[in-house]
């Protein structure tokens, strides 16, 4: 067939079963089209086929014939076909405002995105944000950019009707006592990433975009029964269908068989008489010619169980007549918070209150499914290709499990279509690197979207009991919790992100006596490890939820309420931590509420005890519809804490062209910590920040970072980078000093210049000049995070926590049980806004995947097998659900912070879902204690 | 093991039926494949040797207005239907369920032919289709006997000009296209061609309303279309069509006996809403809804409808 693609006229045969998609990624090496889903729920594959969108992953490419097609590799040529050379093309005004706004995140779907903004603008030249809206309904985005991509979407439209573009929206920043903005030239400006240009161009590479000659494909073949012991396995007949490579099994594993984060507790493979502990369980492995002919082999593999008794809620595994899941039992750890003396603390109290909440498990449905490519080398060594958000640890875990020394191997890490906690654990890397070692082939082990849900940990589901007791003037005397933590078959970092919705359970507020308990038990369930919020997501649902019962109780003001208890300097937490400096909680709750005043109208000082926001508003000529707002507070700390070695290592090196390149393992998973680092040291440098290139996630090349995990990485490889750059910026300084004769503290850089003395050297010739002096100017740090205590120990858990007060406005159909979000107010204590695009990207996205924790996301296990196991059965907030938003960053600075900044990335999720469950209770009366929010059980309490 | 071997795009009626019936139990005909593909891919749908496009018929790509009827081929992909000015006219409630079905990439390849044949009870454009008194014009192999087009055409509606050879056309209501729930009663080389959905007169109007859920498969938990001929405010004809309220979209006969020469009151409504639940038979779905929401939503939606239809109403 003939077929036009981006321009060019091309002649290829469509192959039996081929999909658009597979004939542009796979035969044109068109890459840029991505694939989430393939099965057409997340527009990310969208091409224009004769100018309008459709979905290229189930587009079969013999319909492609004679027809025109454009990719996003088209777009930019297109607008300017003169040019057809790689630095000369001009970018599509779409693409530019996708940079400009900071609608780049992790740039997975961003070529989807523009795409069918393409289309919408080539129809519609004046689109209204509902318009767009419509027409990007079903692009996901889970970095959640959506309300960035609005506005880049109408700023391109303007500068194609030829008016101005419109100005990005940065969050307002509040500083803590100071009048006048810090002396930083880089640090806080408005910069755009640095890989934004190849995301927006289709030129970004993602690990399933690598191709390397003689690559093998593997698939996985799952028990897809959740509690059973293996009896038989015969893979004979997959071995011999034609195309197959290897088949392994257990007993192929050369080294270690298990793998983990923390407990070596999940096999690689499950053996023959051995436990299968969840549907995920892998009992062999094929590496084949093609992927068609893995995934025929799978079929051929022929197993046998006996089923045993489903393990299928926590509460169920505690109790002592239940099948034991590993050899210590289903208790995975047992953990106790405690402060003061409850009993002492419930004899005070004036009212006692108690209710039970449950949340449901949850999936990070990043849009790029984990894929790994292993790659052995001629030296003996490996490479693993693979998008991680702990490299080191992947190392160390494929090198355990080939029996081989961590130096054997080398992650290289690729680009990464969002993570959020759920690319810490291990997916296909052993399993790729097993079978590159048996094949002598490099092998892509590509999961798709059903096995990455079937998979890979989820987010805990919890049971959360509150009992609060409070003086009738709203002073809390003490809050005992007990949560039920549902970790599921394997360990991964189950019993660290129990121990965060533990010490978090009562909120952020000073309370004389607090008790704690919680139960991390094993089950059949698909594992849960970290997910944005690290547990926190969870208990604050709970509390948030008690805090706005109490009010009720006593009929006080939810807000005033949570002044008067609020953590503030001086508080001591729960864990017996003093704080010390940083607490911006009280301020967060101020200007959400002056801003909550201002939106709904009102005056401030209006009487506190009947704010006209938190009372159910009927809707003119609606009346089954109600509105109101609701408030939530929370807290979240930065880094590992809890004694753990918090550390990472980072290294910055001048090159002879001038430019700077600083160097660590930790990972972007399109958070924006490259831009954060290259901001960093270019401030130390005082150059400008397109000097410095950013390498990260590389075992061989960058020093480990550590986990990019707990909002840390600002906070430790942001310190580090700094630290490096300020020990090059001395060692330059110092060499100058000795060729000038001058005092080091004589020399300045600034604007990519030393001023040495009077007159200024490039920083070129700097390097040039240590080089000849045979040294590398290149300086490395390691960087120490302040020391923590282990839990229970008291004294410093953690090294400093980020504060944010939110409330949101929901509207509520009383007839049918629908719940809409309508707006949300944020403001979060970050402590230093070091890169405000970036930030506004995590404001706006984190109170979405707020808002799919509240409504839309449920991840359904049945007695251990997974309903939830295609992303049309699990739904993630589509553009459609975006809110009115209003972000304010406040900066209350961490001394130990680079600039100040603590960490951002979860903070920024978790009071949403209170929020609007308590805003729906306040519409309606109805109290969610069960997530997601059903309307059907709204419907059935209204009536 | 591939999905399929062969996409063969047909170019007539009858080339199309003549690859289906070439060998019926390995071609299958598929139309835009928003759905067969996926169920296909699934597993949920044998893989099939070769998949006839028939959305390269031209007469399946037509769109006309007769003196009577709308005739609406059903292959037209449903963004193209959106922006025909006649629907909004005269179909206003397959207007609204059409701008509903899946997601603007959908639309632009999914079609209202494969919305029905696909014979889900509760398919948005199903239902509106149902409540606008729609039929059917069904292709299908001739045994090899050729009949004069000129004969065929007597029976299309006024002028229409359907080229056929090979092929006997045949109109019928659309609930007879309907076996079950995913089950057509279109056998091996049929093809839907066309709708005919009659002009909308004065007096007459229509709307289509459904209840979603955040979580899960974006299907309706319950939708329900009406079609509406007032006088005043009495009702001289109503045709109510709702699902998923059995195994085919649901008729609501009894309550429409009910309505009519019936003023359009709250006394109307309520007792069209229980005969429509002494009529449908509403299940319960797991993780979707329970038989008791749907019978809560009818009464919703049948208020809604209507007060829409009412209101635009000419």
């Amino acid at each position: 067939m003939k077929l036009t693609v981006n321009g060019k006229e091309i002649e290829i045969e469509p192959q039996p079963g081929e999909m658009l998609a597979h004939l542009l990624r796979e035969r044109l090496g068109l890459t840029g089209t991505k694939i989430a889903c393939e099965e057409a729920e997340c527009g990310a594959c969208t091409v224009l086929v004769d100018n309008v969108p459709v979905l290229s992953c189930s587009y079969p490419a013999a319909k492609a014939a004679n027809k025109q097609v454009l990719t996003i590799e088209g777009l930019a040529e297109l607008n300017n076909p003169v040019s057809q050379s790689d630095h000369e093309f001009q970018l599509h005004p779409l693409q530019e405002e996708f940079i400009e706004h900071g609608a780049v995140q992790c740039g997975f779907c961003i070529p989807g995105q523009i795409m069918t903004s393409y289309a919408l603008l080539q129809r519609n030249p004046h689109p209204s944000e509902e318009d767009i809206h419509q027409a990007l309904k079903d692009t996901l985005c889970r970095c959640a950019g959506y309300p960035t991509i609005t506005r880049a979407v109408q700023s391109a439209a303007a500068k194609l009707r030829g008016e101005p573009p419109l100005r990005p929206v940065l969050p307002p920043v509040v500083r803590e006592g100071e009048l006048t903005p810090p002396p930083y030239k880089v640090i806080g400006s408005k910069q755009a990433r640095p890989d934004a240009v190849e995301k927006v161009t289709g030129k970004a590479k993602f690990t399933d975009d690598l191709k390397f000659p003689g690559m093998l494909h593997a698939r996985v073949k799952r028990a897809l029964v959740p509690h059973a012991i293996l009896k038989r396995l015969d893979v004979t007949q997959a071995r011999k269908l034609p195309g197959v490579v290897a088949v392994l099994t257990a007993q192929d594993i050369p080294g270690e068989k298990t793998h983990g984060l923390v407990i070596y507790d999940w096999p690689v493979m499950i053996g023959v008489g051995e436990r299968v502990r969840y549907v995920g369980d892998a009992i062999a492995i094929i590496a084949a010619e093609t992927r068609e002919i893995a995934t025929q082999a799978l079929d051929l593999i022929v197993a046998e169980y006996d089923l045993l008794e489903v393990v299928a809620d926590p509460v169920r595994a505690r109790q002592p007549d239940a099948p034991q899941l590993h050899p210590n039992g289903n208790l995975l750890k047992h953990i106790k918070v405690r402060k003061g003396d409850v009993t002492h603390g419930f004899e005070d109290a004036e009212i006692i209150l108690e209710h039970t909440f449950h949340t449901a498990i949850t999936d990070h449905a990043f849009m790029e499914p984990e894929c790994s490519i292993a790659r052995p080398l001629p030296n003996g060594r490996m490479e693993i290709y693979v998008g991680s958000q702990i490299p080191y640890a992947d190392r160390s875990q494929v090198a355990r499990a080939l029996g081989w020394e961590e130096e054997r191997v080398r992650i290289v890490g690729q680009l990464m279509g969002g993570g959020f906690g759920g690319k810490e654990d291990i997916a296909g890397q052993i399993h790729a690197a097993l079978l590159a070692n048996a094949t002598g082939r490099p092998v892509k082990l590509l999961f798709d979207r059903h096995e990455s849900l079937l998979a890979h940990p989820k987010r805990h589901s919890t049971q959360i009991r509150v009992k609060m007791g409070a003086k009738r003037d709203g002073r809390l005397t003490a809050v005992e919790t007990e949560l039920y933590g549902d970790t599921g078959a394997y360990a991964s970092l189950g019993e660290k992100v129990l121990t965060r919705a533990t010490t978090h359970s009562s909120g952020p507020y000073d309370i004389p006596h607090t008790r704690a308990d919680c139960y991390a038990m094993y089950t059949n369930n698909p594992p849960a490890g970290a997910f944005r919020g690290f547990g926190v997501t969870q208990s604050a649902f709970a509390i948030e939820s008690m805090m706005d019962i109490l009010a009720k109780e006593l009929n006080l003001d939810p807000i005033e309420l949570r002044r008067q208890n609020a953590l503030r300097v001086g508080s001591i937490t729960n864990t017996g931590q003093l704080l010390r400096e940083s607490v911006g909680l009280l301020e967060c709750i101020n200007l959400v509420e002056r801003e909550l005043e201002k939106q709904a109208g009102q005056m401030e000082g209006a009487s506190r005890t009947s704010r006209s926001y938190f009372q159910p508003r009927p809707v003119e000529g609606k009346p089954h519809l109600r509105r109101a707002w609701g408030f939530a507070v929370a807290y979240k700390n930065t880094g590992l804490g809890g004694g753990a070695p918090d550390k990472a290592g980072a290294e910055v090196e001048l090159y002879e062209d001038g430019t700077l390149e600083v160097r660590t393992s930790s990972a972007e998973l399109g958070q924006g910590l490259v831009t954060v680092l290259r901001m960093i040291v270019a401030e130390e440098f005082a150059i400008q920040p397109e000097k410095v290139r950013v390498l990260v996630m590389d075992t061989d090349l960058t020093p480990d970072g550590g986990p990019t995990t707990a909002s840390r990485q600002t906070f430790v490889s942001g310190n580090a980078a700094r630290f490096a750059a300020q020990s090059l910026r001395n060692a330059l300084a110092a060499s100058l000093a000795e060729k000038y004769d001058v005092p080091p503290a004589q020399i300045r850089f600034i604007e990519g210049l030393a001023q040495v003395n009077g007159h200024t050297l490039p920083l070129s010739e700097v390097a040039k000049i240590l080089r000849s002096e045979g040294r590398t100017p290149r300086a490395y740090y390691e960087y120490w995070a302040p020391e923590t205590k282990p839990l229970g120990e008291g004294g410093d858990m953690h090294f400093a926590f980020s504060f944010a007060a939110q409330a949101a406005e929901v509207e509520v159909n009383t007839l049918t049980g629908e719940v809409r979000v309508l707006k949300v107010i944020s403001a979060i204590d970050v402590g230093r806004a070091i890169n405000p695009l970036g930030l506004q990207g995590q404001f706006e996205g984190g109170i979405m995947m707020g808002i799919g924790n509240a409504l839309t996301e449920n991840f359904i296990v049945e007695n251990g097998v997974v309903f939830t196991d295609r992303l049309a059965r699990y739904r993630i907030p589509s553009i459609m659900l975006t809110p009115e938003i209003t972000a304010i960053a406040v900066e209350h600075p961490a001394s130990a912070g680079p600039y100040g900044a603590k960490g951002v990335g979860e903070i920024v999720s978790i009071p949403t879902t209170p929020a609007i469950t308590n805003a729906i209770y306040n519409a309606v009366g109805v109290r969610i204690d069960h997530l997601p929010v059903d309307q059907e059980v709204i419907v059935k309490e209204l009536t | 093991m591939s999905t399929w071997n062969t996409y063969y795009q047909a170019h007539s009626l009858e080339d199309a039926i003549a690859v289906l019936t070439q060998s019926p139990s390995n071609n299958q005909i598929i139309a835009g494949g928003t759905d067969l593909l996926l169920e296909i891919q699934q597993g949920r749908h044998p893989p099939a040797h070769t998949l006839v496009d028939i959305t390269t018929i031209p007469e399946l790509n037509r769109l006309e207005v007769t003196s009577a009827y709308l005739w609406i081929g059903s292959a037209v992909p449903l963004a193209k239907l959106i922006t025909w000015q006649p629907l909004q006219q005269h179909c206003l409630a397959l207007y609204e369920a059409i701008n509903l079905i899946g997601g603007p990439q959908v639309r632009n390849v999914a079609t209202l032919g494969g919305n029905v044949a696909h014979a889900l009870p509760a398919a948005d454009g199903a239902i509106a289709l149902l409540a606008l008194d729609a039929t059917v014009w069904i292709a299908s192999p001739e045994n090899g006997r050729t009949i004069d087009s000129s004969q065929v055409n007597q029976s299309t509606p006024n002028n229409l000009p359907i080229e056929v050879g090979q092929v006997r056309l045949r109109n019928q209501p659309l609930l007879d296209c309907y076996a079950g729930p995913g089950k057509s009663t279109l056998s091996a080389g049929e093809i839907l061609v066309a709708f005919q959905i009659p002009l909308r007169k004065d007096g007459e109007s229509s709307a289509f309303r459904r209840v979603m859920r955040p979580q899960g498969v974006a299907i309706a938990i319950q939708n329900m279309a009406v079609w509406l001929h007032l006088e005043k405010d009495t009702i001289m004809d109503i045709r109510i069509a709702l699902g998923p309220a059995g195994p085919k979209p649901l008729r609501a006969h009894f309550a429409e006996e009910k309505m009519r020469g019936q003023k359009l009151s709250q006394a109307t409504l309520s007792e069209a809403t229980a005969a429509i639940l002494a009529e449908a038979r509403f299940r319960t779905s797991p993780h979707r809804a329970t038989a008791e929401y749907r019978q809560h939503l009818t009464s919703v939606l049948l208020n809604e409808t209507l007060a829409h239809a009412e209101a635009g109403r000419r």
